[in-house]
């Protein structure tokens, strides 16, 4: 071009150097920037809620792990206990006993409070009643020291773990100012303390008043045999539904149907297979409400359609040439992909299945409406077969039920289920990842 | 469990058949499997699956008949004159069923004898409470025509599942039988038998078609009841949505529409959030990130998506809902009264939608031939003039259909809006009000003691209705579009 060695007015007269951009390019990199900024921004925003999402699962869940118990040692005599027994009142008279040896523990250390057995009643829950029992069933540890530790209420449970505070308490029959004196001098006595919260993590529900004997074990074994349910079903179906679509289908309309159909199921809303599950095993089969046995059938249903994607894309992974050589030597069309096929796209398979049931094992919104909330699950199922027809709860489900609650003790308990949710699901992704690193081939 | 003990029994008579048809193919060829047409093991596979494919076919066909029949049989002897004011035939069923249930329970805990569960002139006010005795949840105090209804309906179901069990078994013996008398050397089993295999495969297909068929058959069913009950101009473009508790009365408002506002409202707010950080965020993981970055940052994101929805919800209700109402609420601008409100729910169903977003718009960025953005440069565009002018006009069908995929889960989000959006129903263009969603309505209309014929718990299965409706369109839509666009550069 002529005009390009012709120097134009501006540049001629500011006599700028070529290597030092002009303003324009001064802005075109500039924007450049800009926009290189905005993508960085948008992980970084991704990775904060991920980071504020895991902080306060964590800073909220932790507490529940642990738990408030005062642990008193106590004598009981053969003649402390025929007295009790012949009294009207029997654990009123074992709570006096234990109020008695409570004090002269705490005097003893020099702390000199005042207690009453409302108090104390307030705080450890009904003292008599767990001693007497404790006696009747263990009656040779009469007259020798035996140590109880007795889990606190959860309002003290509360005022430890800072979530009740002295300020903002009011008086109530669960607890009232003056009894905070004495949690404050047994804590200095050494007598009440936090331990791991085992019953949290083996007990079950405990119904609407009591948060602090909430567990989430009975639920977990739901959880368990609704897994059960799902693989048992959702594998063999899955990985032959796979086998048709990629290996036998013909090329036509019935096939297509059914392509379209599992690519839709794929994204129904989850909600719709609970309407299903309730209208269908419920109403229609009358299978029992809240039971395991339902929802994994609901939820195989709803797996279905990702276990068959994941399949198929691994049976598609094997290369043609092996089946060719499988049908060189004269194996059938089916014993080629049985034989030799599957085999090879097996750790795919179970890859998929693994991922597709963690996908099952955190499902919620179905679990509401086959009546697996509002059922109180108090305790495990009374055997293998019951585990499938006995109205228990699930993970996701009672984690739901506990936030509906009203009573805010029940929230920490929430928290503490999802992190135990979160580590079923930790350890399966775990697995899919370690066995699709060790034995998934490239071809 | 007497089904279990079936199972094992034809289960048992496969095991039996596969050996002997086995042992038999051999015989017949003189034991020198070479003279066989198939290897020995299809003889016997023959006699398996002949003995349990119609075995099990009769078995679940009779499982789903025989409940229909007992219950229309039973429900014939109830005489109209028990059934009372306000309630209806399938109400009093329901209370036989109980009742029939509870006597099962009861005998099989050895409470009250077979002879007494099964005597019909026995005394209605004893049997009471000889159930409650025995721990049975018994609802009201048992009638006579009740009590007898509950007597017939279980003794046609045992009656029935003891014909069903010889039935079931004589098939099985019968097709193994059969097949064990077809087997010889010319036989030719393994076509049999693949051909067997291949219907099962068929069948296992078949079931995606079956779900599709159950769901539009349980909504269509019960939407068709609703809409006997309920004027069905008054759902589709009624304004308030004012259920009542008592049941049935006349004064229920079921009118979708707010429902709908509410579910679009928190859908937007979530776009609104999700898209442009899951947009921008493939943008940089596909055109600038190294594959550090990537390998890194990627896997992060998609971390977002692993988690359960209850975990999200609970995080609306519990961390972001107060946050909001700290800044927002009374203490700040006074604009929220409550923590629960269609910006929680909005927001944080957002932070779950940007995974969703970000890895399809990066697997369509990628789509996008590297030749176009060649040419870019070549003719001297920057980066970002080259991702703005080329690349997304490009890809701009694929990212469309991801967001719209994106909203078709933002509108069928259940535990989200069920915890943190609120409970009240209302036309309201604030985003620091709390309003409710056609899935949060489904849950609250079908938990709980509701009677299934009311119009109050039949209207969730209208809105099922309506949210697969909308669901499948809007799915059918986008991957007509990202279907549409793939075939340009192929």
């Amino acid at each position: 071009m002529t005009d390009a060695s012709m120097p134009t007015p501006e540049t001629g007269r500011h006599s700028v150097s070529l290597t030092a951009p002009d303003a324009r390019t001064r802005k075109r990199a500039q924007a450049e920037k800009r926009f290189r900024a905005y993508g960085i921004i948008a992980i970084a925003t991704g990775l904060f809620f991920l980071v504020v999402l895991f902080t306060s699962i964590l800073s909220e869940g932790i507490p529940a792990f642990k738990r408030t118990v005062v642990s008193v040692e106590f004598i009981l005599t053969q003649q402390d206990r025929e007295e009790a027994e012949s009294e009207l009142f029997k654990t009123k008279a074992y709570s006096n006993l234990f109020v008695t040896a409570l004090k002269t523990e705490l005097d003893e250390r020099g702390l000199n409070v005042d207690i009453n057995e409302d108090a104390i009643e307030r705080l450890l829950g009904k003292v008599g009643g767990t001693i007497r029992t404790f006696y009747s069933e263990n009656p040779d540890k009469l007259g020798q020291p035996v140590r109880f530790d007795l889990a606190a209420s959860s309002r003290v449970d509360g005022y430890y773990k800072g979530r009740v505070t002295r300020e903002a308490m009011q008086d109530s029959r669960f607890l009232q100012k003056s009894d905070l004196d004495l949690v404050d001098a047994m804590e200095k006595a050494g007598i009440i303390k936090q331990a791991f919260n085992w019953p949290f993590i083996t007990g079950a529900d405990s119904g609407v008043d009591n948060p602090g004997g909430a567990g989430i074990g009975a639920s977990v074994v739901g959880s368990f045999f609704m897994m059960l349910v799902v693989l048992a079903l959702s594998l063999p179906i899955g990985v032959a539904a796979s086998i048709y679509l990629e290996e036998f289908a013909p090329q036509n309309r019935f096939t297509d149907l059914i392509e379209v159909n599992i690519s839709n199921l794929a994204a129904v809303p989850s909600i719709v297979f609970g309407i299903l599950g309730l209208a269908v095993f419920i109403q229609f089969m009358h299978l029992p409400q809240s039971a395991p046995l339902v929802g994994g059938l609901v939820l195989t249903l709803m797996t279905l359609p990702t276990i068959i994607i994941s399949t198929r894309a691994s049976l598609k992974a094997v290369p043609p040439s092996i089946r060719d050589a499988a049908l060189g030597v004269g194996a059938s069309k089916m014993q080629a992909v049985f034989h030799h096929v599957l085999p090879l796209a097996a750790p795919g398979i179970l890859t998929g299945t693994i991922i597709g049931l963690a996908q099952a094992l955190g499902e919620t919104a179905p679990l509401l409406l086959i009546g697996m909330v509002g059922f109180v699950a108090r305790g495990y199922p009374d055997g293998f077969v019951a585990g499938f027809t006995e109205a228990n709860s699930a993970m996701p489900a009672q984690i739901y039920t506990w936030a509906s609650r009203a009573d805010v003790a029940f929230y920490e308990k929430a928290w503490g289920g999802i992190i135990i949710l979160l580590m079923f699901l930790l350890t399966m992704n775990i697995i899919a990842i370690i066995l699709r690193r060790r034995f998934e081939r490239r071809w | 469990m007497p089904i279990v003990w079936l199972f094992l029994i034809v289960m048992a008579i496969a095991a039996i058949g596969y050996v002997l048809g086995r042992s038999r193919a051999l015989q017949s060829a003189g034991g020198d499997s070479r003279d066989l047409h198939s290897l020995p093991v299809f003889y016997g596979a023959n006699v398996a699956l002949k003995a349990v494919v119609p075995a099990f076919g009769l078995l679940i066909i009779w499982l789903l008949a025989q409940p229909l029949y007992v219950s229309s049989q039973v429900s014939q002897t109830i005489p109209d004159s028990v059934i009372k004011e306000g309630s209806s035939r399938s109400l009093v069923m329901a209370e036989v069923r109980r009742t029939a249930f509870g006597l099962d329970n009861a005998v099989a805990q050895g409470d009250i004898t077979e002879e007494l569960a099964r005597n019909a002139r026995a005394d209605v006010a004893d049997m009471t409470q000889r159930l409650k005795d025995a721990g049975q949840v018994v609802t009201s105090n048992i009638t006579q025509p009740v009590l007898m209804a509950a007597q017939s309906y279980r003794i046609l179901n045992s009656t029935g599942y003891f014909i069903m069990s010889i039935v079931v078994i004589a098939a099985a013996l019968l097709g193994a039988a059969f097949s064990w008398r077809q087997t010889h050397s010319e036989y030719r089993a393994r076509n049999v038998v693949e051909q067997g295999i291949r219907v099962l495969l068929l069948a296992a297909a078949s079931i995606a078609i079956l779900t599709t068929v159950g769901i539009v058959l349980s909504l269509v069913f019960n939407t068709w009841e609703f809409f006997k009950l309920y004027p069905a101009t008054d759902f589709f473009f009624g304004l308030t949505w004012s259920p009542s508790f008592s049941g049935r009365g006349g004064s229920s408002a079921l009118g979708v529409l707010p429902l709908l506002w509410g579910t679009l409202y928190i859908s937007i707010v979530a776009l609104l959030v999700a898209v442009p950080i899951g947009l921008f965020a493939a943008i940089y993981l596909s055109e600038y990130a190294s594959p550090r970055v990537r390998a890194f940052a990627k896997p992060l994101l998609e971390v977002l998506a692993g988690i359960p929805t209850i975990v999200y919800g609970l995080f609306a209700l519990l961390t972001v809902g107060p946050l909001l109402l700290g800044i927002f609420g009374d203490g700040g601008l006074g604009w929220m009264k409550a923590g629960t409100a269609v910006m929680t729910a909005g927001l944080v169903m957002g932070i779950m939608l940007i995974p969703f977003v970000s890895s399809l718009s990066d697997d369509i960025i990628n789509a996008v031939p590297q030749a176009m953005r060649d040419g870019s440069y070549g003719l001297g565009a920057t980066q970002s003039e080259t991702i703005r002018q080329v690349v997304l006009p490009a890809a701009l069908p694929g990212i469309v259909g991801a967001i719209l995929l994106a909203a078709s889960r933002a509108i069928g989000e259940t535990m989200i809006v069920v915890l943190g959006a609120g409970a009240a129903a209302r036309l309201s263009l604030n985003p620091f009000e709390a309003m409710t969603t056609v899935t949060a309505k489904i849950v609250s209309q079908l938990t709980g003691d509701a009677d299934f014929a009311s119009p109050e718990a039949l209207v969730a299965f209208a809105l099922g209705m309506t949210l697969f409706i909308i669901t499948l369109g809007l799915n059918v839509f986008a991957l007509y579009i990202v279907r549409k666009y793939r075939e340009q550069y192929e």
